[in-house]
């Protein structure tokens, strides 16, 4: 493998996060449980597909095959996606997406502020840029969880049943392989390993705050970084790229 | 009895750039602090319209009774000298 290739994999990897979640996301629009808060997740969604066009641009340009990010969006089979298995999780109820955001924004801020310091100035710019995006994910996420968690008998209920729900899915996010330890020698990828000590910690004092309970530990699921996807992503995908299917090359 | 299921209400305040007045934006709706900041800034800034956020409780302003605007507001309206263009500048006067 080389560089090139590596880093292909790997900017395809956070492109697929970011486009999943992001289309996860978008499904709210209208659709949230007041005005303010459907500005708020469709925002957040919207970060997430412009940090999607730019890393699976750049991926089509290390790929070198000429294709788009656009092709590389919406022309995949779901066997060629890579994105961690939470973010194609359903919204379910608000709980649900709460805590998915919470997971996966303490993560991601943990993440990008390695990234920024990769010898690849690409990533290392997106890095900058999700850096300040990600920051306020993170607030709003963990605003949430201690507002909800912290509130009545039901909402602290549901909070409850949604981060045990989804805890099955963070063991995934600091898996590290032959690709991602190839371009930590490089100087270019993030270590994963020292991030989950210090992401628990962050979900540990959040949830003490919020008087939830840290969910205990469990089979942790996997499989993204093989293509391997819980039956969610299949959903996503026959919406997401019905038109490019139906009509490709289609404009407007 | 109250039949409004809406969060409070929060009135939006957005400075365009260092120095400049904070205006008015609009309103939003939030239980606490954080919230409302929060909707605020997701509301009203979008499109690159601030640089910083008020955000104070509705039931906090304190409004004019529009009974009481010949009270209040018609006897300046004759008191053409309170403004500057009413006095004219002796010659060489500078930077005025």
């Amino acid at each position: 493998m080389t560089t090139k290739e590596a880093s292909f994999i790997y900017a395809l990897r956070m492109g697929d996060n970011a486009l999943i979640l992001g289309h996860r996301l978008s499904e709210l629009c209208s659709k949230a449980p007041f005005i303010e808060e459907d500005l708020a997740l469709t925002n957040i969604s919207l970060d997430l597909i412009g940090r999607a066009q730019a890393l699976l641009s750049y991926a089509a340009e290390l790929e070198g095959k000429e294709k788009t990010a656009d092709e590389l969006a919406y022309r995949r089979p779901e066997i060629d996606y890579y994105n961690h298995l939470i973010t194609e999780q359903p919204n379910g109820d608000f709980a649900h997406t709460i805590i998915r955001q919470l997971y996966i924004s303490a993560f991601e801020l943990l993440f990008f502020k390695e990234l920024e310091k990769s010898k690849d100035k690409t990533f290392s710019a997106l890095a900058a840029k999700a850096i300040k995006e990600v920051s306020y994910h993170f607030e709003h996420a963990k605003n949430w969880t201690i507002r909800l968690g912290d509130g009545t008998d039901e909402s602290k209920r549901r909070m409850q049943v949604a981060l045990n729900d989804l805890w099955m899915y963070t063991g995934e996010l600091f898996e590290m392989d032959d690709v991602e330890n190839w371009l930590l020698s490089e100087g270019i990828a993030a270590d994963l390993v020292p991030l989950k000590p210090k992401w628990a910690q962050m979900i540990g004092d959040i949830l003490d705050e919020a008087t939830l309970e840290v969910p205990e530990d469990t089979y942790m699921q996997t499989g993204s970084r093989k293509g391997v996807h819980t039956e969610s992503l299949g959903h996503i995908l026959s919406e997401m790229q019905y038109l490019q299917r139906a009509y490709p090359d289609a404009t407007w | 009895m109250n039949s409004d299921t809406q969060f409070d209400l929060w009135e939006v305040f957005i400075q365009s750039k260092s120095g400049q007045p904070y205006v008015h934006a609009g309103s939003i709706h939030a239980t606490d602090m954080k919230m409302a900041m929060q909707n605020a800034r997701d509301s009203y800034t979008r499109r690159g319209e601030g640089t910083s956020i008020w955000v104070v409780p509705s039931k906090y302003i304190v409004a004019s009774n529009p009974d009481d605007n010949e009270m209040l507001f018609d006897p300046s309206a004759d008191k053409i000298y309170r403004h500057p263009t009413f006095y004219i500048m002796p010659e060489g006067a500078k930077n005025i």
